[in-house]
C-alpha cells in the first residue's frame, strides 16, 4: 500500500469523539482556574481613607473566568480530537519548509543580503527604519560572535555583554584621551577585547555547562562594575561622552566644517542631510557582520573550528585524538571576544555616548537568547532571532504594557515549536563529493 | 617471549602501579606489547584493565612504574608526558569503551579531527587556511585520502556525509577504531573493541585488526571480554585480577592457566563449557557469572569499574 492510499483511509474514518475525559478535563482545568482567579481577581483591595484598606469582592468575575476557561478548554480539545492528524501535518509543514530552506541557502543568502543593502533607499524606508536596521545588524554581529562560543565550541557564556562593554570602553578611552577616530581605534578594540576573552578563558579552562555560565555571568559583571566604580578613568556612571562620529576615508558628515576639511555633503555636492550619517552608519555595520560572517564560515571549514565543533561534541576524546583543549578554547573565547569588541567599538562611535547602564546582564541574555532562538551554531538562525527579538519589542509598541508579554510569549511558542532553535540544521564542514548519497 | 621481532619491545610497562586512595587498581604490573603483534589484556571486570589504558594514554598519571615507549630509537616515558600530547610524541591512539564519537558531526568530520595535528600544522596558524593557500588545500586533501582509505576498510564510504550519531552500534565501533587509526598511530589501544557486536560483526572485527596489524606493522593494545576475539587474533595475552598480573603467555597457555580459569569462575564452583568455544561460556558476561556463581571468598570487593 503506497502511502498516499494510507492518508486516504486514515481520512475517511471519521475520528471518534471521547466525551468523558473531554469534560473532566475541561472541569480540572476550570477549578484550576477559579483556584488561580480567587486571589488574584476576586479580591480587590481599596483604600477606605485614614491609611486603612478595604476588601472588595468580585466572586462574579472568578465565576466568568472559571466558565471561561471550561469553555475554552473543551472546544480546545474537542477540536484537537476531531482533527488528530494535524500534529503530523504541521511538522510536514515545517519539514518541508527547512528542506527547501536547506536546498536553497545561497538565493537565501543573496536576497537577504540585497535586501540589507537596498534597505535605506527603499520608498517606505525611514530613518526610524534605518535606525532600527542599524540596531538589528548590530545583535546580528553580536550574536554572530558569540555563535562561535557557544555554538561552535559549546562554553556556555552569560557574560558576553563584557566583551562588547570592552570594546565600546576601549574607543572611548582612545578617543577622549589619544585622539583616535573610529576607523583606528577599530582594530584595537577588537584587540583588547580579545585579551580579555584570554584572561576569561584561563580561570575557566576546565569548567563546562553550568558552572562556566555562572563564572562567565561574574565575570561580565566584574567588568560592568569596575566601569562604575573607577571613575576617575572610566567617568563612572557618568560614562563618555563626546565620542567622534566616523568619518567616510577622512570625510566628516556635518553641516559645517571646520578650516582646510571637506564635509562628505561639500565632497559630493549633496545638500547637507543628517541622514547621510545615519545610512553610513548602517553600511559599517552590515559590512562588519558581513565579514564577521565569512570569517566565521571559513574558520568552521579549518581544523581550528572543527575542533571547536570536537570540543563541543567530546572533550574527552578530542584529549585522546591530541587536541590540545587549552588551545582550543582560548582560541575560541579569543574570537569570539573580538567581534564582541568590534561591535562595542561600532556602538561608541553611533551613540557617541557609553556609560556602564548599556552593559547589564539583560544584554547577556538577549544575546544568547539570540543564539538559542535562532539554532545553535546556525548563522542564517542568528539573523532571524535577532531580527524578531530586536524588532519584536519595537513593533509591540503599539500595545503599550502588554509588549514584553508579547515578547516572552513569542519565546516561549518559538521554543515550543522548535525546540532546537528556529534553524536547527547543520551544514557539513565538507563532504565526501560524489561517494556521497 | 614469542613476537617476530621481539628484539625490541614497542611498549615496555615496568612495575606499574595505580592507586586511587586506598584503593589500589593496579598493582605492579609489568608487560610488553611488540610492533606487529596484538596484545590481549583480559580480567574479570574491575581487573584495571581499563586504568592500564588510562595510565597509558595519559588520563592517569601512575603512581608508581616506569612506561617507556621505543619510537626510532628513541625511548619515551609516557608518564612524563602531557595528556593530549601522547597521541603526536608517542603515537599511542586509543578507543573507548563506552563509545565516544562526535555524534553530531559527520562520520567524514570525525575522521579528519583525528587528523587535526598535521592540518593545524599545514594551516599555519589558520592564516594559510583562512587564505586557502595552496600549502593548506593539498594538506586537507591528503587527509580526506587518508579518511578515504578507512572508510573503505570499515566498509562506510557511502555513509561518509552521515552524522555519526545515526550509524548502528557496530559501524560506530568501527568508525572509532577507523578514527584512532587516522591519527597515524604506533600502539592502538582498543578497550572492548567487541563489545555489543554480533557474532558476524565481531568476525569482521577479527579481519580488520589481523589486516592492521599485518599492513601497518603497528602494535595493537587489545581490551576483551569476547573469547572468541580474544583467543582468535591475540599473539599474546596478559591477564589481570584485582589488579596484579597472574598471567602472560600465548592464548592457549593462558587457557590452560589454573589460575586463569579460576579468576573467571571462581574457585569451587567451575563449569564445564557448554559449546564448542574452548574457554568460556557466555564470554561477555564471563566474569560477572563466574564471580557471581562461585564462591568469592573472605574480603570480596565490590567491582571496580
Amino acid at each position: 500500500m503506497t502511502a498516499a492510499s494510507g492518508l486516504a483511509v486514515d481520512n475517511s474514518v471519521k475520528p471518534r469523539v471521547f466525551w468523558i475525559p473531554l469534560l473532566k478535563d475541561a472541569i480540572l482545568a476550570a477549578l484550576v482556574a477559579v483556584f488561580l482567579a480567587l486571589p488574584l481577581v476576586g479580591l480587590q483591595t481599596y483604600d477606605i481613607g485614614g491609611g486603612a484598606l478595604g476588601i472588595r469582592t468580585h466572586f462574579d468575575w472568578v465565576a466568568i473566568a472559571g466558565a471561561a476557561v471550561f469553555a475554552g478548554r473543551l472546544a480546545l480539545r474537542f477540536l484537537q480530537q476531531l482533527y488528530r492528524p494535524r500534529p503530523a501535518g504541521r511538522a510536514k509543514v515545517f519539514a518541508t519548509l527547512t528542506a527547501w530552506g536547506n536546498r536553497q541557502v545561497l538565493p537565501i543568502t543573496l536576497a537577504g543580503i540585497g535586501f540589507a543593502v537596498a534597505l535605506p533607499f527603499l520608498p517606505f524606508s525611514s530613518r526610524y527604519l534605518i535606525d532600527l536596521g542599524t540596531t538589528v545588524l548590530i545583535y546580528v554581529m553580536l550574536g554572530w560572535g558569540l555563535n562561535v562560543v557557544v555554538g561552535l565550541a559549546g562554553l556556555l557564556d552569560l557574560g558576553y555583554v563584557a566583551f562588547y562593554a570592552v570594546g565600546a570602553y576601549t574607543f572611548g578611552l582612545l578617543a577622549r584621551d589619544l585622539d583616535f577616530t573610529f576607523w583606528e581605534a577599530l582594530p584595537f578594540s577588537g584587540l583588547v577585547a580579545a585579551s580579555f576573552g584570554v584572561i576569561l578563558g584561563f580561570p575557566v579552562l576546565r569548567l563546562r555547562g553550568d558552572y562556566l555560565a555562572i563564572v562567565t555571568l561574574g565575570f561580565g559583571e566584574i567588568i560592568r562594575i569596575v566601569l562604575l566604580n573607577w571613575a576617575p578613568v572610566t567617568g563612572g556612571p557618568n560614562g563618555i561622552g563626546g565620542i567622534p562620529r566616523p568619518s567616510f576615508f577622512g570625510l566628516p558628515f556635518a553641516r559645517s566644517a571646520p578650516e582646510d576639511t571637506t564635509t562628505f555633503n561639500q565632497f559630493f555636492g549633496l545638500e547637507f542631510s543628517p541622514d547621510h550619517r545615519v545610512i553610513f552608519l548602517y553600511f559599517v555595520i552590515l559590512a562588519m557582520a558581513l565579514l564577521t560572517n565569512a570569517f566565521t564560515l571559513r574558520i568552521r571549514q579549518l581544523p581550528i573550528g572543527r575542533a571547536w565543533e570536537a570540543l563541543r561534541e567530546d572533550e574527552v576524546a578530542c584529549r585522546a585524538l591530541g587536541i590540545n583543549p587549552t588551545t582550543v578554547k582560548l582560541s575560541a573565547f579569543a574570537i569570539g571576544a573580538m567581534f564582541g569588541g568590534f561591535a562595542g567599538c561600532f556602538f561608541a562611535t553611533r551613540q557617541g555616548f557609553i556609560s556602564p547602564e548599556s552593559f547589564t546582564f539583560i544584554e547577556s541574555a538577549t544575546i544568547l537568547a539570540i543564539v538559542v532562538l535562532g539554532g545553535m551554531g546556525s548563522q542564517m538562525g542568528v539573523v532571524l532571532a535577532a531580527i524578531l527579538l530586536v524588532s519584536l519589542p519595537e513593533f509591540g509598541r503599539a500595545f503599550a504594557e502588554f509588549r514584553m508579554l508579547i515578547f516572552g510569549a513569542a519565546m516561549v511558542g518559538v521554543m515550543v515549536w522548535r525546540p532546537r532553535g528556529l534553524i536547527a540544521h547543520r551544514e557539513p564542514t565538507l563532504r565526501l563529493g560524489a561517494a556521497s548519497r | 617471549m614469542t613476537g617476530a621481532g621481539s628484539a625490541v619491545p614497542l611498549l615496555a610497562v615496568e612495575n606499574l602501579t595505580m592507586r586511587f586512595g586506598g584503593l589500589v587498581a593496579v598493582d605492579d604490573v609489568s608487560f610488553t606489547a611488540y610492533r606487529g603483534e596484538i596484545t590481549a589484556i583480559i580480567g574479570p571486570n574491575g581487573a584495571g584493565k581499563t586504568t592500564v589504558f588510562n595510565c597509558l594514554t595519559g588520563f592517569y598519571r601512575p603512581s608508581a612504574g616506569r612506561l617507556a615507549m621505543h619510537r626510532d630509537a628513541e625511548i619515551l616515558q609516557l608518564d612524563r608526558i602531557e595528556g593530549f600530547r601522547i597521541v603526536r610524541r608517542a603515537g599511542i591512539a586509543r578507543t573507548f569503551q563506552n563509545i565516544r564519537l562526535f555524534a553530531g558531526m559527520t562520520v567524514l568530520e570525525n575522521l579528519i579531527v583525528a587528523q587535526h595535528n598535521p592540518l593545524m600544522k599545514a594551516s599555519v596558524f589558520s592564516l594559510a587556511g583562512l587564505l586557502g593557500l595552496p600549502r593548506y588545500r593539498a594538506a586537507e586533501r591528503a587527509a580526506v585520502e587518508r579518511a578515504r582509505h578507512w572508510l573503505d576498510r570499515i566498509g562506510l564510504t557511502d555513509r561518509a556525509d552521515w552524522l555519526a550519531a545515526a550509524l548502528p552500534y557496530g559501524a560506530q565501533r568501527r568508525l572509532e577504531i577507523a578514527r584512532a587509526l587516522c591519527t597515524g598511530p604506533a600502539l592502538l589501544c582498543l578497550d572492548e573493541p567487541a563489545a555489543g557486536l554480533n557474532p558476524r560483526e565481531s568476525a569482521e572485527l577479527n579481519q580488520l585488526l589481523l589486516g592492521v596489524r599485518d599492513e601497518q606493522q603497528i602494535g595493537i593494545l587489545l581490551i576483551e571480554h569476547d573469547m572468541t576475539v580474544v583467543m582468535g587474533i591475540s599473539d599474546h595475552v596478559i591477564v589481570l585480577d584485582y589488579g596484579r598480573k597472574i598471567a602472560d603467555g600465548t592464548p592457549a597457555e593462558v587457557r590452560a592457566d589454573p589460575e586463569v580459569v579460576k579468576a573467571y569462575l571462581g574457585e569451587d564452583e567451575i563449569e564445564v563449557a557448554r559449546d564448542e568455544r574452548p574457554f568460556i561460556v557466555a564470554p561477555a558476561k564471563a566474569g560477572v557469572q563466574g564471580r557471581a556463581a562461585g564462591n568469592p571468598g573472605p574480603g570480596f570487593p565490590p567491582s571496580r569499574e
